[in-house]
């Protein structure tokens, strides 16, 4: 992770901005420059709401060298109140406790530590609610 | 368009092959397919390759094996799309011939997986990188959350699932060419350490290497050089959304079912007419997936059709990777999608030995990238 393409994504990171198309009305995490479903380029930015519901999960086992330290872990999709889905760890809960439709809230967890730089990454990681 | 057919393929063994250089892999699959389609020579050539660059520390991959392979200064272009990359550069060079551009055009792919990189890394940049990747996110993982979806949705058992490589084992232990000659048993496959839950070991491909090729011409060219040519009848492809959460389904692989809406209506055909299929079965739960999405097999039916042997090379409905698939043959993921096309040819032609399909007459390959963000499909028939 190189510093520069760390910061461009802080907002989305920290605090879940998301952009809202001003013509249909789509939510897009992360924000896009023209809205795929009705091609207007004109959005509203908005702060997710972080709860949502456990679409489906997995515990990762074998993870990429970055992340072997921290296995096992889990990682699931969560379909968010606004009807964004994102792809996020699930934290402090026993892995056999995790169910599919399981309420969760996004919170802000440190994610990774930069290779080279040691520069530490931050970002969101579910938990039960 | 003209007519295209396929007149001559070669490949390498799949596997840990220590000893050669990616530039060797390729170079070796490509005079194999220049020797059997026996033409004095091409007139350009495309290279499947997904991330040579992360692999071994070498881009520029179309100047690098047309050097090699002693054809410059013929064209030669490297094509990427992840795992589908071969696949991709088949259908570019479909075009190439179908437009009267040249004459007689290589399709080959090549993968060097074993040189020491961080595989798991370096396959993971076919999905989204800032926002599955960043979270920890791996390519059995992301596969395992469709097969969690799957079972969720459609009561899909982690038996059925198992089904998958016993059977590709059982095909592959009959090609020369597979990196795994084994059969394996279900219970091996439901003890096999877990990788991402539900997936363990053996519902994954493995990480290999080598190479694939197939040299296209048009049909009244292949005339000239072969009684038995193979002609392309489709050549399709679709994409969808990079990250796997974006998706209204999380079950259906859009990309392939969108590819092989097209590739039926450009052939005339229906599914029902297939006699084979190599599909991408990267991991045990992609093939039951893909199988419903091109149309085999009714949504949700694709795991009791794997369990029942509907996909069984002997007494199948519709044998489904006769090569031993990614599974047992091995997916050094440039090469896949030519590799999937020469075992078409070789079924088509009556080459394919102990793995034969009685009277097959017409094929298909599904090859996809990423989590299914690119898919291609080729349907072949023999003349």
């Amino acid at each position: 992770m190189i510093s520069p393409k760390y910061f461009r994504e802080i907002p989305q990171r920290y605090r879940l901005e998301a952009g809202k198309c001003k013509k249909c009305g789509q939510v897009y995490f992360p924000p896009r420059l023209i809205c795929p479903e009705c091609k207007a380029q004109e959005f509203e930015n908005i702060r997710l709401n972080p709860e949502g519901k456990l679409l489906t999960y997995t515990i990762i086992r074998v993870g990429s060298d970055i992340f072997s330290l921290q296995t096992p872990f889990a990682v699931g999709i969560i379909e968010l109140k606004d009807g964004v889905r994102v792809t996020a760890q699930i934290a402090d809960v026993e892995l056999d406790r995790i169910k599919i439709g399981m309420s969760l809230k996004l919170v802000f967890r440190k994610i990774q530590d930069e290779g080279a730089s040691g520069l530490h990454c931050y970002g969101y990681k579910a938990i039960v609610i | 368009m003209k007519d295209v057919a396929v007149i001559g393929v070669g490949m390498t063994k799949f596997g840990e092959l220590w000893t050669k250089s990616i530039k060797d892999i390729f170079v070796e699959a490509a005079l194999k397919a220049i020797e059997d389609a026996k033409v004095d020579h091409i007139d350009s050539m495309y290279v499947g390759c997904m991330s040579s660059g992360l692999f071994v520390g070498q881009e520029h991959l179309g100047a690098v094996m047309a050097d090699y392979l002693g054809v410059s200064p013929i064209p030669s272009t490297r094509v990427e799309s992840a795992c589908a990359s071969g696949g991709m550069a088949f259908r570019q060079a479909y075009f190439e011939v179908a437009s009267g551009n040249s004459e007689i055009v290589l399709a080959g792919g090549v993968e060097k997986m074993t040189d020491g990189a961080d595989v798991t890394e370096a396959l993971a940049t076919a999905a989204d990188q800032d926002y599955e990747v960043y979270q920890g996110v791996t390519f059995p993982g992301l596969y395992a959350m469709i097969a969690n979806a799957h079972m969720h949705q459609y009561k899909t058992t982690r038996k059925q699932m198992a089904a998958v490589p016993v059977k590709n084992h059982k095909n592959g232990f009959n090609n020369p060419n597979a990196q795994f000659r084994s059969e394996i048993s279900i219970d091996k496959v439901l003890s096999s350490t877990l990788v991402a839950d539900p997936l363990r070991l053996l519902d994954c491909s493995p990480v290999s290497d080598g190479g694939a090729a197939v040299i296209l011409c048009s049909l009244d060219v292949a005339k000239k050089f072969t009684k038995h040519p193979v002609i392309i009848k489709a050549s399709t492809q679709a994409s969808d959304t990079i990250a796997l959460h974006s998706r209204k389904s999380l079950t259906t692989l859009n990309s392939v079912s969108k590819a092989a809406e097209k590739a039926y209506k450009m052939a005339g055909i229906t599914p029902k007419q297939i006699d084979f299929a190599e599909v991408h079965d990267c991991f045990s739960i992609a093939e039951i997936v893909v199988s419903e999405d091109l149309g085999f097999f009714e949504k949700g039916g694709g795991g009791p059709a794997a369990e029942n042997g509907l996909t069984a090379l002997e007494g199948g409905q519709i044998p489904i990777n006769t090569s031993g698939g990614l599974k047992s043959k091995g997916h050094p993921v440039g090469a896949t999608g030519i590799a999937q096309v020469i075992e078409c040819y070789e079924q088509l032609t009556g080459q394919a030995g102990k793995r034969q399909v009685k009277n097959a007459k017409i094929g298909m390959t599904q090859n996809m990238g990423g989590s299914g963000a690119s898919c291609v499909i080729n349907i072949l028939e023999a003349l």
